[in-house]
């Protein structure tokens, strides 16, 4: 008998739902299981409190990638992303530094603090954008192996090889720095305003364990200038009923494709038989058969929880180990019975509509790594706030609003590890360092969820609450993500995928992971 | 008028010269200090007293260089163990060039990192013998396309398939990995990891769990065989700074010490001549520059010269000294751990990745290691007449002394450094103290008064991955040429860099003479 | 929140068409009234007067002042006399615009540049190892400038000096009802004309006093729409429209050179090493592939098109900034970027780059114009510019 479904995905994170979309639109029967009662992994919107909704998890979407918008059609199936369209970041000496979205309103702003900067930043942007136009076909493309000599890779390298050949050797320079160099360091040369650097450089270590000086932090700089070229929103988003609702609207275009959705269904087993995946075991101990079995997990689940060791190969496994995972951030989730009013801009204003970014200084967000490295969660932490409910305000009762903290670094591996003593604790770091530019932040608070690496591992599954399923370390990326020889989303087990953000290009609520995966499996003929 | 003028003469600049002259190059070589070496120098700190007072090994000789030139009477000196790590508990780690011996060594700490050591030393070393193919000559430049640089590009490719599936994929993890998180995977042994990942960390302002530090292991170990095993100079390293210098002047080389090059003169846009702090301008069809690319190309040559971009891109080596030297006259030796001071390797401070790390904070905020990682070479026990009779001289290399002390530094700072290297020390020979007869203490200050590094760094720029290969000195000019016709760099600054005594400076030669064919 | 002029508080309530643009960050007014005609008739029958205090102003200092100004430009800014003003670009390594202003050499050591991008940070590039002072005088100084025949008049009224001597491209400093200011007679109109430079809290003085003055001789606050206008019947490229910065350029296509541009004669390739001399030298040799000039449409050909569709020529009366397809032969040889109707000289007129094979003068081409939602080709003609040069302008 031909199993009931062509393809199972495991997992209802954004990438699965992706995968399971893609897969269904090309008239595959598909199944997806997810262990919570609600789809999205950590891409979820809660009610935490009575009438307060968070992105508990997961809480802005930059490159969402547009093909993914388009062919799945999610603005019909409810998809609203709203533009981000500021950061500010709080000043020690009672001063801020705000950047808008309008040009001259930033450079106007930056001459306050350094004309020379404001010159530098339109030149920074261009080679930003530049080093974007780079690295855009790289992020769309299934990884070569450099190491093979099949056709297929060698055509892959040729075409990659051509590629950095177009940029000229001016840019192919420059992304050689970015790629290698720390973003403090990059931003020494451009810039002499430390808090323009801290923020900008703040942005190149959410989910790395590295501080701002350390190599290989610069390239995430691009970041931000990723989404400019891809004409489809500004580089930072919020999306409309929280992040929840992108994996609603991804689900519910998968679903009107044909594909099956199961919540509440833990996979225990990927089930081998003779070097190939034929189905899934749920802890329920159901059996659930397919042809193809495809993990939105990250590796570690996937390969060393889900497969049994003796189906892969020992190198194979010893690499998945080696693999990084090192939860670096935690998150604070506050509801609000009023704005925070900042003393460096006092009342209601546009600059709340906005990012608010702790990171005054180069030092102060190198210190909060130096904390890290030594196993203690930041005295005095990076955080990223926004306030969902300035933009959307559906996501709090009238006149009440939701504040999302996005917290870095608090160690997976903590010193005594997490209990409930710390994890108050490391709240309470994060609610001083805000209430240090915003004081009466203390008194408006009506809830607090605070969520600490182990807390996002418990809730989520994402090994070490690493958010995005594995360091994105530059030994960790491209051909090597999760591991050399198995970064095309194939596995050592016919049959079996991966479709998660461990393999590439990973990171953030991106979905190109779920497509390119979801490509492969088609190309297979599977 | 000379073909050629060498600017300095340090081991790369004579060398350079030694090359040229022996191609029939008319060359004059100008040293600014009172004795040729640069940095290899071996000087009086006290009444007799002799010490490396800067570099205390001369890293590694490609032995190709010394044939060429025919330079001989130089003993190296290769320590077995190579570097002796003393515990806490008395104890100590010694690795040696022997795998054998190491394993037994590293077994006594931990019996799995001993059991993975072979295979570690294997495949490190293989990747650090495919680097070793690309420091003979100048670096393959990617997007080149004369029928020359692709042939490169082609020959880097088969012997990147060289390496075998194993070495490829280390090669391309290891490279952009912290060293902390390579022997993190590896390892165990604090002690161990803590000595691999002091040499790896020398000479850059990074801590072992900072990004791309990994390569630095790789970039030691290039020739060396074995980690942490550079070679020293019986008799100090400036026997052989003088060997090359007698060499050159064999050849037909004019070395003048005590001539300091204040301006290299430019005339319808090329290289032309220098001018000495004397006044005295020498005229030469090519100047090469063994001081470093920031110096050379903004110290020396007057910025108009040079296309602003290039200029910024050279204004942003990164130099940012970070290590000091201290230098003793002892009474007495100081009492180490077995087995002590052998006279031939290194005692090296690094107890674990924790202790360099902390050592690295405090710099990374503009302070003195509290805690230096310290690396010590007793010269005297293999060499006695380097100080009188029973008595020793100690040369200690510290790191990390920031250039960029917050409070920049002065007379007391410097005697703060030397008293915590001092103290530090005291930890593991309590006797040392009470021994010591005169010290010397360079911070990276003195080293950028004394020798004209720049930022005090004694590889002319750090040894980081964005600063490596045909980003060395500068993207688009790691070839030695410089944007000026005539000058060339001849220097760690320019590819493959420190550690590596001559290489820079033989790949500049055989650049020069190409270029400029004998008329 | 944009940035406005020291002379808002009196440019703002006479700007009854509620018509403003950015310039550099500020809001300027686009025209004062409701039309822009009279504003534009001003400048060439009377007198005018501009804002142009958001031009971004250098004050450059110090031993080396002209060494740093010398190393920059392309033009020979050692020959430049105190009291004298040289109009010239300036590239980068390559020999590519980056943009173009006016030098003021205001004493011994002291010089003024003008520019219409922010140039601090480049100037301190190319500032290692000078002994130079650079101080960033945008905001600090406004300027107004007055152009128009009856210019010379109302100066010589207001100012306490005489200006009868001040040559064309010279500065004299001066009192304007006992403010003190600096008068260069430049201009951005290719007319009779003069550029007052005030310390910004002496702008609503100068400008009341110059209205006061002005008034009489026929003086009009003027905007954008009519120097628009104005600058392309003299020649005169802008910045972001006719070219564009090296520094903004996104592809190499983008970028100009000063012989591309019609510049070469600000290119002294016999002074001393200078930003693209290299490349500047070898594009002289061999000639640059594109140049700037002047386009004319011939207005039969014009009446024609439109005649066919039953109209009569609708004439572009604000100036268009658009990239418009040249032809010749049915191949495209090049695009104007600049043009409009010159309600003076009552010609069709347009700036245009062409291959250097196509831009001499009377060459005939043909100009793309949308007629009724279709693409036509006017007949046109390569033209000398500028298109209208009074003798008073250097008189």
């Amino acid at each position: 008998m031909p199993p009931r479904y062509d393809a199972i995905v495991i997992g209802g994170g954004h990438n699965g739902l992706v995968h399971a979309a893609y897969l269904a639109r090309a008239g595959r029967r598909v199944l997806v299981l997810e262990r919570r009662a609600r789809v999205g992994g950590a891409a979820v919107t809660e009610e935490i409190f009575p009438g307060f909704r968070f992105s508990v998890f997961s809480y802005v979407v930059s490159l969402l990638r547009p093909e993914i918008i388009r062919d799945l059609e999610l603005p019909r199936h409810g998809l609203d992303i709203l533009p981000l369209e500021s950061t500010l970041t709080p000043l020690p000496n009672g001063d801020y530094l705000a950047m808008w979205s309008d040009h001259d309103q930033t450079r106007r702003e930056l001459c306050r603090h350094s004309p020379r900067d404001a010159e530098a930043y339109d030149e920074f942007g261009q080679l930003m954008h530049h080093m974007a136009m780079a690295v855009k076909p790289i992020l769309g493309m299934v990884p070569p192996d450099p190491t093979s000599l099949s056709p297929g890779d060698l055509l892959g390298l040729a075409r990659l090889g051509k590629h950095f050949r177009s940029l000229g050797e001016r840019h192919f320079h420059a992304l050689c720095k970015l790629m290698t160099m720390s973003s403090a360091d990059f931003l020494d040369e451009w810039f002499e305003f430390d808090g323009l650097k801290a923020t900008k450089a703040a942005s190149g270590i959410i989910g790395t364990f590295l501080g701002p000086r350390s190599p290989g932090t610069a390239y995430v700089l691009l970041h931000h200038y990723m989404g400019e070229i891809d004409g489809a929103f500004r580089a930072w988003g919020f999306a409309k009923g929280g992040t929840g609702a992108i994996s609603e609207a991804i689900a519910a275009a998968a679903r009107a494709s044909g594909a099956e959705i199961r919540t509440d269904a833990p996979v225990a087993r990927v089930r081998v038989r003779g070097g190939r995946a034929t189905g899934v075991v749920l802890e329920s101990g159901e059996e659930v058969q397919a042809s193809v079995v495809v993990s939105g997990l990250d590796p570690r689940r996937t390969f060393l929880q889900l497969v049994e060791e003796h189906e892969l190969p020992a190198d194979f496994v010893a690499d998945i180990r080696r693999y990084k995972f090192r939860g670096s951030s935690g998150k604070v989730n506050l509801a609000l019975a009023e704005l925070p009013n900042f003393t460096c801009l006092p009342g209601v204003g546009p600059h709340l509509r906005g990012a608010i970014s702790i990171s005054p200084s180069l030092d102060y967000v190198e210190r909060a790594y130096d904390d890290a490295k030594y196993g203690a969660f930041s005295r005095r932490p990076y955080l990223d706030i926004v306030i969902p409910s300035m933009i959307d305000p559906g996501m709090a009762p009238p006149g009440k609003h939701v504040m999302s903290i996005f917290v870095q670094y608090a160690p997976y591996h903590v010193n005594g590890g997490w209990d409930d003593a710390k994890r108050e604790a490391f709240g309470d770091a994060v609610v001083d360092t805000v209430a240090q530019y915003a004081p009466n932040i203390r008194s408006a608070i009506l809830g607090r969820q605070v969520l600490t690496p182990a807390d996002i591992e418990r809730i989520t599954g994402l090994t070490e609450g690493n958010i995005f399923q594995g360091e994105l370390a530059l030994h960790q990326l491209f051909f090597m993500r999760p591991t050399p020889a198995w970064a095309k989303y194939r596995t050592p087990v016919r049959g079996l995928y991966q479709c998660g953000a461990g393999t590439h290009p990973g990171g953030g609520i991106m979905g190109a992971s779920g497509r390119l995966a979801a490509l492969q499996v088609l190309k297979d003929g599977r | 008028m000379p073909d050629v003028v060498v600017v300095g003469a340090g081991l790369n600049g004579l060398v350079t010269a030694g090359y040229l002259a022996k191609a029939g190059r008319r060359v004059v070589v100008l040293e600014q200090r009172a004795a040729v070496g640069g940095t290899t120098v071996t000087e009086e700190i006290a009444p007799g007293f002799r010490c490396d007072i800067v570099q205390h090994d001369i890293g590694w000789l490609p032995p190709r260089i010394a044939s060429d030139l025919g330079c001989t009477g130089v003993e190296l000196v290769r320590g077995d163990p190579a570097v002796v790590t003393p515990l806490d508990d008395g104890r100590s780690l010694q690795l040696s060039p022997d795998t054998a011996k190491s394993v037994a060594a590293i077994r006594a700490l931990s019996p799995s990192d001993a059991a993975k050591w072979p295979e570690f030393s294997e495949r490190m070393s293989r990747l650090a013998g495919f680097l070793e193919g690309l420091y003979f000559g100048p670096p393959p430049q990617p997007l080149r396309s004369a029928p020359r640089d692709l042939l490169a590009l082609l020959r880097l490719g088969r012997r990147f398939r060289g390496l075998g599936r194993t070495g490829m994929i280390d090669l391309l993890r290891v490279l952009p990995m912290a060293v902390a998180e390579l022997l993190d995977d590896w390892f165990e042994a604090d002690a161990l990891k803590g000595t691999l990942a002091a040499g790896a960390v020398s000479g850059v302002l990074q801590g072992p769990r900072s990004g791309g530090t990994a390569f630095g292991l790789l970039h030691h170990l290039v020739g060396q065989g074995a980690f942490r095993c550079p070679a020293s100079v019986r008799g100090g390293v400036g026997v052989l700074a003088h060997a090359l210098a007698a060499t050159a002047r064999q050849h037909g080389a004019e070395i003048r010490t005590g001539a300091a090059v204040e301006r290299i003169t430019v005339k319808d846009g090329r290289a032309a001549g220098v001018v000495l702090a004397s006044g005295e301008e020498l005229a030469a069809r090519t100047i090469v520059s063994a001081a470093d690319p920031r110096r050379t190309l903004l110290g020396l040559v007057e910025p108009i010269h040079l296309d602003p971009d290039v200029a910024l891109a050279v204004r942003h080596i990164r130099c940012r000294g970070p290590l000091a030297k201290v230098n003793l006259a002892l009474d007495e030796l100081p009492r180490l751990p077995p087995p002590g001071l052998t006279g031939h390797g290194v005692v090296s401070i690094s107890p674990s990745l924790d202790y360099l790390e902390h050592a690295f904070d405090d710099a990374k905020h503009g302070a003195i290691s509290r805690k230096p990682y310290c690396e010590i070479r007793v010269p005297s026990v293999l060499d006695p007449s380097l100080a009188p009779r029973g008595k020793h001289v100690m040369s200690v290399l510290v790191q990390y002394a920031p250039y960029h002390l917050r409070d920049g530094w002065t007379a007391a700072q410097r005697e703060a450094l030397g008293d915590a290297v001092v103290a530090t020390l005291a930890e593991y020979a309590p006797n040392l103290p009470a021994a010591i007869l005169h010290r010397q203490v360079l911070t990276p200050k003195d080293l950028e008064d004394g020798w004209g590094l720049t930022e005090g760094s004694l590889y002319h720029g750090e040894l980081s991955l964005d600063q490596i290969l045909f980003m060395r000195p500068v993207p688009g000019w790691s070839r030695y040429r410089t944007p000026l016709d005539g000058l060339y760099l001849c220097g760690p600054g320019a590819h493959p860099g420190g550690g590596i005594a001559g290489l820079a400076g033989r790949n500049a030669a055989r650049t020069i003479l190409k270029d400029t064919p004998r008329s | 929140m944009l940035k406005v002029t020291p002379f808002h508080v009196r440019t703002a309530p006479l700007c009854h068409s509620q018509a403003w643009r950015r310039w550099a960050g500020y809001v300027v007014a686009s025209s004062y009234e409701l039309l822009h005609d009279r504003e534009y008739h001003a400048i060439r029958s009377a007198a005018a007067l501009f804002d142009v205090s958001p031009l971004y102003k250098y004050l450059i200092g110090g031993r080396d002042a002209v060494r740093l100004l010398d190393r920059v430009v392309t033009r020979n800014v050692a020959q430049c006399k105190v009291g004298q003003v040289v109009y010239t670009p300036w590239c980068d390594g390559d020999g590519k615009q980056i943009d173009d202003g006016t030098i003021s050499r205001l004493g011994e050591h002291s010089y003024r540049l003008t520019a219409a991008d922010p140039n601090l940070r480049w100037l301190h590039r190319n500032a290692a190892g000078l002994e130079v002072t650079i101080e960033d005088v945008s905001e600090r100084t406004a300027a107004l400038s007055l152009q128009g025949p009856n210019a010379r008049a109302i100066l010589q009224v207001a100012a306490d000096r005489d200006l009868t001597d001040l040559r064309y491209f010279h500065l004299t400093s001066a009192a304007i009802h006992g403010t003190p200011v600096i008068i260069s007679r430049t201009g951005y109109t290719g007319d009779l004309g003069y550029e007052i430079w005030v310390d910004a809290p002496q702008a609503v003085p100068l400008w009341d006093a110059l209205i006061e003055t002005g008034t009489p001789y026929g003086l009009t606050p003027a905007g954008m729409l009519a120097l628009d206008v104005a600058r392309i019947e003299a020649g005169l490229l802008l910045i972001e429209v006719d070219y564009i910065s090296s520094h903004r350029a996104l592809i190499e296509a983008q970028k100009s050179s000063p012989f591309e541009l019609g510049l070469g004669w600000t290119v002294a390739l016999d002074k001393e090493a200078f930003n693209g001399r290299h490349a500047l030298r070898a594009e002289q040799r061999r000639g640059p592939a594109w140049q700037f000039t002047g386009v004319e449409v011939e207005w039969d050909s014009l009446e024609r098109l439109y005649a066919e569709v039953g109209l009569p020529p609708r004439l572009p009366t604000v100036a268009w900034r658009a990239s418009v397809p040249v032809y010749s032969d049915g191949r495209q040889v090049g695009y104007a970027t600049s043009g409009g109707w010159s309600p003076l000289l009552k010609r069709y007129v347009a700036l245009a780059h062409l291959e250097s094979a196509f831009a001499r003068p009377a060459t005939p081409v043909r100009l793309e114009i949308t007629v009724e939602h279709h693409r036509k080709q006017a007949a046109a003609r390569v033209a000398k510019t500028p298109f209208f040069n009074p003798d008073r302008k250097r008189a």
